[in-house]
C-alpha cells in the first residue's frame, strides 16, 4: 500500500516537472523518471513483460530519442518569446481538463464497483498470437513506420537540402502573390488594346456605312 | 482493494496533466512530451483495468500494442520537430504557422 501511494506521487510530481522543466533537456529526463514509475506499477500490477518492455522502451529508448532530438535542434526553451500569447489560454486549459478528467471519473465510477467474473488464466503469449493477432500486425506495419522516421530523424543533408529546395520553389509562389499580380495585367492590356483597337474601326466603318 | 483505489488517482492524474500540457504547451518538443504523459495514463489504465477484471494478459497486451504505437508516434513527431526546427529556425508552434493574415 505504501509503495502504491509512494509509486503514484512519484508519478505525478515527475510528471508535473516534466511540463514545468524550464529546459527541454530537464523535460526529458522527468518523463524518463515518469515512465519508470509507470513501469513499477505495471509490476506491481502483476504486468511483468509490459513492465520491462516499457522500462526499456519508455525510459530507454524514447529519452535517448528525445535526447538526440534536443541536441540536433538546439536547447530552445522559448523563455525570452513571452509576447506570443497562447493558442488556449491557461484558465480555460484549466477548466477544460479539469472538466474532461471529472467527466471520466463521473463515467466509470460504477466500474470498480461491479464484480467480474475470473476468466480462466492465459499467458500473454496466447493471448498476443492468438487472440490479438491483428494487433501483432499492426505492429509490424508501425515499425515500419518507425523506420521511416527514424530515417527522417536522421536525414541531415539530403532532406534538407531537397525541403529547402521544395521551399525555395514555393517561395516565389508565395512572394510573387504580390510581385506577379501586376505582370498580368499589362498583357490583359494589351490584349484588351488589340481586341478593342480591331472592334473600334469595325464599328467606325459600320458607323460610316 | 487498496490498490484499486489508488491507482486510478495515478491514472487521471496523468491523463489530465498530459491534456492540461497539450494545451498550453508552445514549444514542439514539449507538445511531444505531453503526447507521451497522456498515453502513458492510458497504458497504466488499461494494466490496471486487466488487473482489476482477472484478465491481466489480456490488458497487457493491448498495453504492449500501445507502447508500440506511442513509441513511433515519438519518433515521427520528434523527426518532424526537428526538420521544422531546420526549416523555419523556431519550435514553437504559434511562429511556424505560414497561414497568417
Amino acid at each position: 500500500m505504501m509503495v502504491h501511494v509512494l509509486i503514484v506521487v512519484g508519478l505525478l510530481v515527475s510528471a508535473i516537472q516534466a511540463i514545468r522543466a524550464q529546459r527541454l533537456l530537464h523535460s526529458a529526463l522527468w518523463l524518463a523518471v515518469t515512465s519508470v514509475l509507470v513501469a513499477l506499477e505495471m509490476y506491481l500490477l502483476g504486468a511483468p513483460e509490459v513492465a520491462a518492455i516499457e522500462l526499456s522502451v519508455g525510459a530507454g529508448l524514447v529519452t535517448v530519442l528525445f535526447v538526440f532530438a534536443i541536441n540536433i535542434s538546439g536547447e530552445e526553451g522559448l523563455a525570452g518569446e513571452r509576447p506570443a500569447p497562447l493558442i488556449v489560454p491557461r484558465p480555460v486549459a484549466g477548466i477544460l481538463s479539469l472538466v474532461s478528467i471529472l467527466l471520466l471519473i463521473w463515467m466509470n465510477l460504477d466500474i470498480l464497483g461491479v464484480p467480474v467474473p475470473a476468466g480462466e488464466p492465459l499467458s500473454i503469449r496466447s493471448v498476443l498470437w492468438e487472440n490479438r493477432m491483428v494487433d501483432v500486425l499492426l505492429q509490424v506495419v508501425l515499425i515500419f513506420a518507425g523506420v521511416l522516421g527514424v530515417l527522417g530523424l536522421l536525414a541531415e543533408k539530403p532532406a534538407a537540402e531537397f525541403q529547402s529546395a521544395a521551399l525555395r520553389g514555393a517561395e516565389p509562389v508565395h512572394l510573387s502573390f504580390s510581385e506577379e499580380e501586376p505582370e498580368p495585367l499589362p498583357d490583359h492590356d494589351v490584349e484588351l488594346e488589340g481586341v478593342q483597337q480591331e472592334p473600334v474601326p469595325a464599328l467606325a466603318q459600320e458607323e460610316s456605312r | 482493494m487498496t490498490t484499486i483505489s489508488i491507482v486510478p488517482i495515478a491514472i487521471i492524474g496523468l491523463l489530465g496533466i498530459g491534456l492540461y500540457a497539450l494545451l498550453v504547451v508552445r514549444n514542439l518538443i514539449k507538445v511531444i512530451v505531453a503526447l507521451q504523459i497522456l498515453v502513458k495514463g492510458a497504458m497504466l489504465a488499461m494494466v490496471a483495468a486487466g488487473s482489476i477484471a482477472g484478465k491481466t494478459e489480456v490488458g497487457a497486451s493491448m498495453a504492449l500494442t500501445v507502447i508500440v504505437a506511442d513509441t513511433i508516434v515519438a519518433v515521427v513527431g520528434l523527426a518532424l520537430a526537428v526538420q521544422i526546427r531546420r526549416h523555419f529556425g523556431t519550435l514553437d508552434v504559434r511562429a511556424i504557422s505560414t497561414l497568417r493574415r
